[in-house]
């Protein structure tokens, strides 16, 4: 019992992602309401990106921003010895404002699509659409 | 006779006492020559030419055209094939250790001469036969025709069997517009039966089969003596004949014949050239380079397979004569006719005797001559009176005396009786199975050609001999037109000649028996 | 010049689809124009890339001179730069030939749709020709946005069909993502060649494992793996013809390389067929994947969505042939990405054509077509000759490799399985084949009756569908050469 504690607390963040992730899939597939699909998907996807920036933290480590960089010239620069266990990693923080870019836009074409849907059936609701597409 | 004395002429050579076979050809060169490829392309590209002519007398023109001039490449090529040689032509290696590639031997050089010899005589009677029905789409039908030959040129100078399998595979989807050419209901059930059976046992037999001759061996060439041996065990080699056998369904062997009747709501020339020449001689041309060169028959030997071989073929040979028998529409009973005697040919092959597989291979021509009149003459029959069941047919000798009488020619061809050429094929058959120790087959032969007789010979008598009374037609003559009998007329000659002479196609015959002992 | 090719690549239509945009507002006529030569200018530098890596082998691109593994190289060897010159090939040929059908469907958006080609056509060669893990997301997902957006541009089912697309094409984007983050983890690094090298170590590890599950699940989605295909018929059918003859060729096929370029490079050949005993239940997925389409396909009375449910068939062709573990299964897999490209490209142009003039595609539509549009039916009788694997075709010679694979690796399943498919692909065809063969209405004789007029497509139609109708052939002849030359060195040595 105490190993799956002890489980649970080490890898707490990959128990959040994984939560989180499954909240928005059941949205994406069981909720009715195209936007709340849609949010569900958004979900999905923040959850990914959380993971992404948990796993560059360490512990008693500062944002990797180097202080007064700027100040410094010539031969200077460049020297600045780092000791990087003081630091967070930063590139998945890089590598998820690209994935956050590419989630926005996501958003912005699935909700493009929703409302090409919502002009065409007047309903954002599936069963409904789906209702309206048997008719036809 | 005469054509022992052909027989030993050409061979020249002393037979080997111990294994009967004729002793080794001396001079085997290899020619590299683009004539094979043109035989096969010029009909190809006669094609475009045929679509754009506009009038139909420049279109059936051009056929001819194309026609002697693949019929002119195949004979140019034959001196040198009687003489020993073989022509061949890579054009691509698309595998490695497997390339398309051509070559010309006796064997494809026999059933080249056929078809393309055929072909002429073929648009001749199409051009009377569709002229006078006033069919449709005539120039369609002349482009797939011409298609179909050179599928079944290409079958013929095929080196290996991927560009066999290639070349089959063309043949039936061209032959397709041309079974279902009336475009009726009908045409349209035998077209899916057609393509359904052919298709069918291509894909599904013949293609793993040739994967595994091909991961067994590295190769797929033709050898004189195949390129199977010692490479697989003998239930794998056992299950390659199966699929090879059967998987060339145009072979008509049964259980896989049923396409064939079917195939007959096609107008008769597509009936008479491709069913009884060209699509079926393809099938039973692959089955025999199949036993040939890719078993060959030290395997076929050591391994026993001829029993099976036999089996199979006299069942076909003996089932298929007996539905003829029942059968009152013509050209359904030429179709079955046709099914046994395709039999004949892999049954000559599978006796693995030299005088056997000579009967076989000689009966490809024999059959083809004989079979193509009997068509011809349905077809005159059906142009000049519309009737197609023979019950229609009472008294119809006095009517079309020509037709008729070569009708009982090309069936005395049939049956296997002189003067048509037929009796030099099943002589060299039973001779064959006398000396394979098969007296069984030789009772299988005798029986075969009674029911031949008795199928046949109903027809020509109701024909000629019936009472006056009888008779469903006036008096007076008046045959098909002058396109339609002068071919038969041809056909029927040829079938004659061929029993005195049986010219070069018996020489080339046994040049194929020679160059089998010849490793 | 010729050293920046990698870069032009990506670069060339990107900015292209720019000036696409700006052309849209201003003056139409110029976006088609922009169009051709951006995708000009991509084929010529794949071209060019492709003869580079024959002669002198595989090419290292540092996109702003930064080495990895910090910086995003650009990695092209036999494997991808094969399917380099496919990729724009495709996209060329399409656009001239659906000139007519954008001009007609949507002469309003000519420039959104052409710019959203162009972006489509930068992401699917930005996939091709990276080297990063991370950056292959981003292209990734470039390329599947605009696909979402050109597949929704169409009927009425067609938004809400490219939204379903969109859920799971999100998911599976996500889902290797995923991977790519628990390899980051385990190595840190995102380079691919990178990543190979620091794994062998590793291979024992769970999150090594869980990464390799996560990506291929991910692209299996992506590329429509039975049973995760259900996007991908209705996504396709009520598309326009003008964008599924895009996305139907090229889509999938690029996911696969993406799955080939995972297995032989990312993770090598020993983790997946040796250390992973994966190979036999993959090889039985793919298996079910090509049973199931060609089944699904006969249910189908809508020539559409039956060539939908052929190219999930296909999938499974390729996805087989990969995991089957030899040398032979993996060359076919790769010939196939080729060949199916072109086939499907073959068929859809078809169906463009179709669409075009008749105004529908089910199976009532097609009566009598053979008449009345000869050389596009033409054409389908080669495309589909070509998937059903007849030779002189090039179906038939993949088709050769990936049996040749099956039977060397004595899974005959597998074999079963591809004949079967070829058969029922008979039977698929020729169905179509015989309603467009035979007549509307009851057949007369037709005593030299009058035939029907020729209402053939427009010559800007016909000529890169006759094109590609006469590549299958020429791509079957020259089989040979190109598994000799490029494939051979494509797949690593050390697959038996």
């Amino acid at each position: 019992m105490s190993d799956f504690f002890s489980l649970l607390l080490s890898k707490y963040n990959y128990w959040i992602y994984i939560t989180l992730m499954m909240i928005g899939l059941y949205a994406m597939i069981a909720k009715n309401n195209l936007v709340k699909k849609i949010v569900g998907m958004n979900i999905f996807q923040t959850a990914i990106i959380l993971f992404y920036i948990s796993i560059g933290a360490k512990k008693g480590a500062t944002i990797p921003i180097i202080e007064h960089a700027h100040e410094r010239h010539g031969s200077e620069a460049g020297s600045f010895l780092v000791q990087a266990a003081n630091y967070i990693n930063p590139l998945p923080h890089v590598l998820m404002l690209t994935a956050i870019v590419v989630s926005v836009a996501t958003l912005g074409v699935a909700l493009a699509l929703a409302i090409r849907i919502y002009n065409r059936y007047k309903t954002l609701e599936e069963d409904e659409i789906l209702s309206q597409i048997r008719k036809e | 006779m005469p054509y022992r004395q052909v027989f030993l002429e050409v061979l020249g050579q002393p037979v080997s006492r111990e294994s009967g076979w004729p002793a080794a050809i001396k001079n085997m060169e290899t020619i590299t020559s683009i004539k094979p490829l043109l035989a096969v392309l010029v009909s190809l590209g006669i094609t475009p030419v045929l679509l754009s002519s506009a009038k139909p007398n420049v279109r059936e023109a051009w056929t001819f055209v194309a026609a002697i001039a693949k019929f002119a490449l195949v004979a140019s090529m034959l001196p040198a094939v009687l003489n020993g040689s073989e022509i061949v032509y890579t054009v691509a290696e698309v595998i490695p250790g497997v390339a398309i590639k051509f070559r010309v031997d006796a064997l494809g050089m026999f059933f080249a001469l056929v078809a393309s010899s055929l072909w002429i005589v073929t648009s001749a009677y199409s051009i009377g036969y569709m002229r006078g029905l006033k069919e449709h789409d005539q120039t369609k039908y002349f482009c797939y025709f011409a298609l179909a030959l050179s599928a079944a040129i290409g079958v013929a100078f095929s080196a290996n069997l991927l560009t066999l399998y290639l070349f089959y595979e063309m043949l039936s989807f061209v032959t397709y517009p041309l079974v279902t050419h009336h475009r009726d209901e009908e045409a349209r059930r035998s077209g899916r039966k057609y393509l359904l059976y052919i298709v069918g046992t291509s894909i599904g037999f013949v293609l793993p089969a040739m994967l595994i001759c091909y991961n067994l061996s590295g190769t797929l060439e033709f050898g004189k003596q195949g390129f199977l041996a010692g490479t697989g065990s003998n239930a794998l080699m056992e299950l390659l004949l199966g699929l090879l056998l059967f998987g060339f369904a145009k072979a008509a062997i049964m259980p896989f014949h049923s396409w064939l009747p079917a195939a007959m709501v096609a107008p008769t020339p597509v009936s008479a050239l491709l069913h009884a020449v060209a699509v079926v001689k393809v099938g039973v041309f692959s089955v025999v380079r199949v036993l040939t060169g890719v078993f060959g028959t030290d395997l076929l030997r050591s391994l026993d397979f001829s029993p099976f071989i036999l089996l199979v073929a006299s069942v076909t040979i003996l089932v298929g004569s007996f539905i003829a028998l029942s059968q009152d529409n013509l050209k359904r009973l030429l179709a079955f006719s046709t099914i046994a005697q395709l039999s004949y040919i892999v049954l000559g092959v599978g006796l693995l005797s030299p005088k056997g597989m000579t009967g076989g291979i000689l009966h490809i021509g024999m059959h083809a001559f004989g079979k193509i009149t009997l068509f011809f003459c349905a077809g005159a029959i059906a142009v000049a009176t519309g009737r197609k069941n023979i019950s229609e047919m009472v008294g119809i000798g006095r009517r079309m005396p020509v037709t008729m009488a070569a009708f009982f020619i090309a069936s005395l061809s049939i049956i296997g009786m002189p003067p048509g050429g037929g009796f030099l094929s099943k002589w060299y058959l039973l001779l064959g199975s006398i000396e394979a120790n098969q007296l069984p087959i030789v009772l299988v032969l005798l029986l075969s050609s009674l029911l031949n007789a008795a199928y046949f010979m109903p027809i020509v008598y109701k024909a000629f001999f019936c009472r006056p009374e009888e008779s469903l037609f006036e008096n007076g003559v008046k045959e098909a037109p002058l396109f339609c009998v002068v071919p038969l007329v041809v056909t029927t000659l040829i079938s004659v000649i061929l029993f005195f002479y049986p010219q070069p196609f018996f020489s080339l015959a046994a040049l194929v028996v020679k160059g089998i002992a010849g490793t | 010049m010729s050293e920046h090719y990698p870069a032009l690549l990506v670069t060339v239509p990107l900015l292209s689809a720019l000036f696409i945009t700006i052309a849209g507002w201003l003056k139409k006529g110029l976006c088609f124009p922009i169009a051709v030569a951006a995708l000009s200018v991509s084929l010529y530098s794949s071209l060019g890339l492709l003869m580079r890596i024959l002669s002198e082998g595989p090419v290292l691109y540092l996109l702003g001179g930064w080495p990895p593994p910090w910086g995003i190289a650009y990695y092209v060897d036999h494997l991808n730069g094969l399917i380099l010159t496919v990729v724009p090939l495709v996209a060329l040929l399409n656009l001239i030939a659906t000139k007519k059908v954008v001009e007609e469907e949507f002469p309003e958006k000519i420039g959104p749709f052409y710019a959203l080609y162009v972006l489509m056509v930068t992401g699917l060669l930005g996939i091709l020709v990276t080297g990063d893990a991370f950056n292959l997301y981003v292209l990734l997902e470039i390329a599947s946005l605009t696909g979402y957006g050109l597949l929704a541009m169409g009927e009425d089912r067609a938004p809400l069909s490219s939204l379903n697309y969109l859920y799971m094409g999100t998911i599976g984007a996500c889902f290797y993502l995923l991977g790519v983050g628990y390899l980051y983890i385990v190595t840190g690094s995102l380079n691919m060649l990178d990543i190979s090298s620091i794994l062998p170590s590793l291979y024992q590890s769970r999150a090594v494992l869980v990464a390799f599950i996560l990506c291929m699940v991910g692209l299996w989605i992506k590329m429509a793996f039975f049973p995760l295909h259900a996007w991908m018929p209705n996504a396709y059918t009520f598309a326009s013809s003008a964008a599924t003859s895009l996305v139907a060729p090229l889509m999938t096929k690029v996911m696969v390389y993406v799955m080939i370029r995972l297995i032989l490079t990312v993770f090598t050949p020993k983790f997946d067929f040796t250390v992973l005993a994966v190979k036999g239940p993959f090889v039985w997925l793919a298996v079910l994947a090509i049973v199931a389409g060609a089944v699904l396909a006969l249910a189908e009375r809508n020539l559409k969505r039956m060539l939908t449910y052929v190219i999930v068939a296909e999938v499974g062709y390729m996805v087989g042939g990969a995991w089957l573990g030899n040398r032979d299964g993996m060359t076919g897999a790769i010939l196939h990405i080729v060949n199916d490209a072109f086939m499907t490209l073959c068929v859809f142009l078809v169906v463009g054509n179709i669409v075009y003039k008749v105004k529908g595609y089910r199976f009532e539509n097609l009566k009598g077509l053979c008449r009345t549009m000869p050389f596009t039916m033409g054409a389908f009788v080669v495309g589909a000759l070509s998937i059903i694997g007849v030779p002189p075709t090039c179906g038939f010679f993949s088709k050769w490799y990936l049996l040749s694979g099956a039977i060397q690796a004595g899974h005959y399943g597998f074999v079963a399985a591809l004949l079967f498919s070829s058969l029922v692909n008979v039977v698929l065809f020729f169905r179509v084949i015989e309603i467009s063969y035979y007549e509307p209405r009851g057949e007369s004789h037709g005593h030299g009756a009058s035939s029907p007029a020729l209402n053939e497509a427009p010559v800007s139609m016909l000529v890169p569908l006759l094109m590609v109708a006469a590549g299958l052939i020429l791509l079957g002849l020259y089989t040979g050469d190109i598994i000799n030359h490029v494939i051979r060195f494509a797949v690593p040595a050390s697959l038996s």
